[in-house]
């Protein structure tokens, strides 16, 4: 379970809050979606629960355990993170880079190739074919799930998942969003997934936290939101692609 | 013709001085690498401490050669310590600059996922950075290493020995043959140099998958 206990950022001394306020509760096996638009303090929420930035004020427990308690470094290695600019190592071959955290672990040489072969071929990419390519060599799709394959390498309990089919086109995002549906249903594991495409988040969360100017509006499931939307602007954000679709049919 | 009969009568000192110019090149360019790799490192971890280290190696390229020889020479007396000593001051520069270069390019994304998947800085530093920063590095080792050869041959001007021999010789004899071949055989030396480094930087530019 990981919980944020009115958490705030400000990156300027308090003139202004890049995440102010947050609280969140995110239960076992769970997928909870963090949607809202740039700039609304989504990815910085995500970010301060494995310390890539440090929140302000609040506090953040994973497990119980306050994450400013543990070592930074074990806490890291403990949470799987999936970045929005992949950033796969161009240096390590595509094996390499998904045994990367075992590496840093200590696992032995054999033990990582087994278990990057394994996640790969769970990803859809055949070790034989692409085990020992290099990322540049690889699609913009097939980078991605090699980074998500690499974030599930440790088996971590818990997965951070920044905007990760972002930069890809329509019809990548489709299959990897289905993909992951898929996995999760395979491997039980808590996911907290940021996003500002509504669509993805509706496909992939349990439950959804609206995020606007550094704040919650509504945490619900997505049933929950679409029928009661909290506040204006959660009203607003759903309703958009409603009215752009309803406008859509009376053209045609 | 004369030229040749010159060079097969120098053939054994020719030798002599080719190896100490190669010997004064490299001491010089290792320890300059040895030094300005962690220099460079620290101005890029460290940044505050840019300006003072940029300036001050900017200021030592400024010094003309002669000069900083016969400075270096107060100190260090005469023969290889001095020369190698203005060798590694002039051959600081470029690598240090690289090196911070080279560190400071690297793709932010990458940076943050290292950190995200839990590298400790020293870890990152050196399966991460270094790595990535290397072809970079190198090609500053190589500019530092083509300017040594240079230089290298002023520092028989303080009994260094080297192929500045034949130049400053030639010289004050008024041998033009010694001046040519101290200058041709320098000029090789730098060229060979600076070849067989760019051969290093691109095999690992292709290791890496760079452009």
């Amino acid at each position: 379970m990981i919980v944020l206990d009115n958490i705030s950022k400000t990156f300027d001394d308090g003139a202004s809050w890049a995440v102010n306020g947050v609280s969140l509760t995110v239960a076992e096996d769970e997928t909870l979606v963090l949607l809202g638009s740039s700039g609304c303090g989504k990815t910085t929420t995500l970010k301060m629960i494995n310390r890539l930035v440090e929140p302000s004020d609040g506090s953040i427990t994973v497990d119980g355990r306050g994450i400013l308690e543990q070592n930074v470094i074990d806490l890291r290695r403990s949470i799987g993170y999936v970045f929005q600019g992949i950033g796969l190592l161009p240096h390590l071959t595509v094996r390499d880079n998904v045994a990367i955290s075992l590496r840093l672990l200590g696992k032995p040489a054999r033990e990582r190739r087994e278990r990057a072969d394994a996640l790969l071929e769970m990803m859809d990419l055949a070790p034989g074919e692409y085990g020992g390519q290099f990322p540049a060599q690889l699609s913009g799709g097939q980078q991605q799930r090699v980074g998500v394959a690499r974030a599930l390498a440790a088996d971590p309990t818990y997965l951070l998942m920044d905007e990760p089919f972002g930069a890809l086109d329509a019809l990548t995002r489709d299959m990897l969003q289905q993909e992951l549906l898929k996995l999760k249903r395979r491997i039980r594991k808590t996911i907290i997934f940021v996003t500002h495409d509504i669509f993805e988040a509706l496909t992939l969360a349990d439950r959804i936290a609206v995020m606007h100017a550094g704040r919650i509006e509504q945490v619900g499931s997505p049933d929950d939101i679409l029928r009661e939307p909290a506040t204006e602007f959660v009203r607003d954000l759903f309703g958009k692609p409603a009215r752009q679709l309803k406008l859509m049919q009376t053209d045609a | 013709m004369e030229f040749l009969e010159y060079i097969a009568a120098q053939r054994t000192a020719l030798l002599t001085k080719t190896t100490q110019h190669l010997v004064l090149t490299g001491v010089s360019a290792a320890s300059a690498m040895l030094i300005g790799v962690p220099l460079g490192i620290l101005i890029t971890r460290w940044k505050a401490s840019r300006g003072f280290v940029l300036g001050l190696a900017g200021v030592v390229q400024t010094v003309p050669s002669v000069a900083m020889l016969a400075l270096l020479m107060l100190p260090l007396g005469l023969g290889a310590k001095p020369a190698v000593a203005a060798l590694v001051l002039y051959a600081l520069l470029p690598i240090v600059v690289n090196t911070h270069t080279g560190l400071n390019g690297i793709d932010r994304d990458i940076l943050e996922a290292a950190d995200g998947l839990g590298f400790t800085r020293a870890q990152r530093l050196w399966m991460v950075e270094l790595p990535l920063a290397s072809p970079v590095i190198i090609a500053g080792i190589r500019t530092s290493t083509v300017i040594t050869v240079g230089i290298a041959t002023l520092s028989a001007l303080i009994g260094a020995g080297g192929l500045g021999d034949y130049i400053f010789r030639g010289l004050s004899t008024g041998n033009n043959q010694s001046i040519i071949l101290g200058v041709l055989a320098a000029s090789a030396m730098a060229l060979l140099l600076g070849g067989a480094i760019g051969g290093i930087e691109k095999g690992i530019k292709r290791r890496l998958h760079q452009p």
